[in-house]
């Protein structure tokens, strides 16, 4: 996995509530048995009409908007356990997505594949909106290390949560299975104590 | 004092990370064809084996088709997806129950009707629904696919501890109202993400009355407020229910497992950071209007107008009543639908069959109704037809597909087209989830089986 290093950035809003992962990579996109090609597809039903012909309404076709941090509504992520909705954002090249509230399995996905999900207050999500909407080339700086996140354009800041031990690995670009293969004999010992072997 | 959720949980703990999450042991681990192969492939880069096989069972069921399933699956990248978890199986020596197998079926229907879900459990997969389990007292939820590939190196996990709440169904169900339709109401009054950071023990006189078939409905759609996962206290009925299934535990062991089970039930006073309580006489059949499984009314109700949404929110919902094609403030009852669609983890067992051809007994299918009827497992298809439930059907002009999860999420041919409107009775209303443009109408098995037989949405 990728180290994570603080980032500067413009970034893409996306202002509607409860973007569910079919949203994110519809289910016929799900037929891959590798991790590559996901972006590509990333809002597929929203980006691309029916002959495959990019919408000119959606955010992500509008040149005016890019960057590498997704900044969403609240409930982020919300309906499948698909990981696919991590690696379609990833592939699309965002490291960030920033939202007021995410669905928990989308969040540790997400984490797991080095993508940072940034929770803020209502008010300072709104800020970012209210900022990019002024002047697309608005910048956000979120920094791993610090836990903090900036709205450039309004110098407001913010604390976000993640606990140490998922910061660890973003910071050094180590994954869980690491973690779990250095604990076998913890594991072993478990399985020796248990109240109830099924 | 603990509750249910607390006590499982804490028999599982392997280790718990400083300032982290905790080191979860998984005692049962499901995987299906569609958030597998790259969990296997990443054991494969590895160079680990799995850590516990005889733990994790694998079957087909997300993307494959309901008809013809002893021919070679048509489309080549499902076939390749469908045969790389065959491969997987053989590779590292895992139970498979592939295609025409008699144990096959939806991964959610299967494992209880094997008895292979028991009270006490940690239970997980790579599927959301896998909440459903927690109906036998489980700890049962969805993973991501680098969890898979965890729980398949080391049999753990690693998981932040939810918060617990507890959701009291008191009273009794009016007539024709189902756990559907408990499940529609208490995730309409809670939002889609109401439960978010939770995990939730059903309780209550209402919950002690279901099934184990309805106890599964409710826990199944657990996950579309947010939820981890829900679990409802095992008791009489849930040990009359696991006796004597193949993976149930047989003669002293039943004994032992019985003394277990028996204390797994949240003690009196313990503490819920939440808790809730319904009168399910408020209840009454339900279907949703909009584009998550939290837009839902009763079948007489009528659509929100844009003022009592908040600010917010407006432009989601908006964009929602845009892409059904309905209007703030409108009513759907009489509304003319499309298609039916009786399937899935949440309603894809006997009971939901006998409920659907109980009504449509005697009566027709209308012919403006296309009409998907797809048991949840084999087991499930040959109950039906013991049960005669078949001729029924097929007198009323519905036929039988074969299972999987079908149109439920549409990998398949089972797509609704672009604008059309499905009453359906799977889990999950959002955009384009049952084919490209499809407008999805979310309702218990009964109210589906009165849209089938009227053509419109009806009370049943």
């Amino acid at each position: 996995m990728e180290k994570f290093q603080t980032i500067t950035s413009t970034y893409v809003p996306l202002p509607i509530e409860n973007v569910d992962t079919d949203q994110i990579i519809p289910a016929r996109f799900l037929k891959a048995t590798t991790r590559d090609g996901f972006g590509d597809n990333l809002f597929a039903d929203w980006r691309y009409d029916k002959e495959g012909n990019p919408k000119t309404d959606f955010v992500l076709n509008d040149p005016t908007y890019s960057g590498e941090v997704l900044v969403a509504g609240k409930n982020f992520g919300s309906g499948s356990s698909r990981e696919h909705a991590a690696w379609a954002i990833g592939g699309y090249g965002f490291r960030v997505v920033v939202s007021s509230f995410f669905a928990d399995i989308f969040r540790n996905n997400a984490l797991n594949n080095g993508i940072l999900p940034v929770v803020v207050s209502e008010a300072f999500l709104r800020g970012l909106f209210n900022a990019v909407k002024a002047d697309p080339k608005s910048s956000v700086t979120v920094n791993l290390e610090e836990q903090t996140i900036t709205n450039n354009a309004t110098g407001e800041n913010e604390q976000f949560e993640i606990n140490s031990y998922k910061k660890e690995c973003l910071l050094k670009g180590l994954d869980d299975i690491d973690f779990l293969l250095s604990n076998r004999d913890k594991i072993e010992a478990y399985e020796q104590r248990r109240p109830y072997a099924y | 004092m603990k509750t249910l959720f607390d006590k499982i949980w804490d028999a599982h703990v392997v280790t718990t990370v400083q300032d982290g999450p905790t080191q979860l042991y998984i005692d049962r681990h499901l995987c299906h064809e569609v958030t597998s192969p790259q969990a296997f492939a990443g054991l494969r880069n590895r160079g680990l084996s799995v850590y516990r096989p005889e733990q994790t069972t694998l079957t087909a069921d997300h993307n494959i088709p309901t008809m013809g399933q002893d021919q070679p699956i048509r489309d080549q990248i499902s076939r390749f997806q469908v045969d790389t978890l065959a491969k997987n199986a053989r590779d590292y020596k895992l139970t498979y129950y592939g295609l025409n197998n008699p144990k096959n079926g939806i991964v959610h229907v299967i494992g209880p009707e094997n008895g292979y879900t028991q009270p006490g459990m940690t239970i997980v997969c790579g599927d959301s629904h896998t909440s459903t389990h927690g109906a036998f007292g489980a700890i049962a939820f969805g993973i991501g696919t680098s969890e898979v590939e965890m729980v398949l190196a080391s049999q753990c996990i690693l998981q932040t501890r939810p918060k617990t709440m507890r959701i009291n169904f008191e009273g009794k169900l009016n007539e024709h109202v189902s756990a559907k339709d408990m499940a529609l109401y208490m995730i309409a009054q809670l939002t889609t993400g109401g439960a978010t950071g939770y995990f939730v023990e059903y309780a209550g006189e209402a919950v002690r009355n279901l099934t184990m078939e309805e106890r599964m409905t409710l826990c199944n759609l657990s996950i579309e407020m947010g939820a981890r996962g829900g679990l409802v206290a095992p008791d009489e009925t849930t040990f009359n229910y696991i006796r004597g299934r193949e993976f149930a535990p047989k003669g002293e062991r039943w004994e032992e497992a019985m003394a277990y089970w028996q204390t797994l039930h949240s003690d009196e006073g313990a503490a819920f950071d939440k808790e809730v309580t319904f009168d399910v006489s408020q209840i009454k059949p339900m279907i949703t209007y909009g584009t998550n499984p939290g837009m839902g009314m009763p079948i007489d109700g009528t659509i929100p107008t844009l003022d009592e949404i908040d600010e917010a929110g407006q432009i989601s919902f908006e964009k929602s009543l845009r892409y059904m094609g309905f209007e703030p403030g409108e009513k759907l009852e009489g509304k003319q639908i499309d298609y039916v669609f009786l399937g899935s983890c949440t309603n894809g067992r006997i009971e939901d069959f006998r409920v659907f051809a109980g009504y449509v007994k005697g009566r027709k299918k209308a012919d403006n109704v296309t009409a998907w009827l797809v048991p949840g497992s084999w087991q499930v298809r040959k109950q039906i037809e013991a049960e005669g439930l078949d001729r029924i059907l097929e007198e009323a002009g519905f036929a039988l597909r074969q299972p999987g999860c079908s149109a439920c999420l549409a990998m398949n041919d089972d797509k609704v087209p672009a604008g059309k409107y499905a009453v359906s009775t799977s889990n999950r209303n959002f955009e384009g989830r049952q084919g490209p443009g499809a407008r999805t109408i979310l309702a218990g098995p009964l109210v589906a089986a009165a849209a089938a037989v009227n053509g419109r949405i009806t009370q049943p």
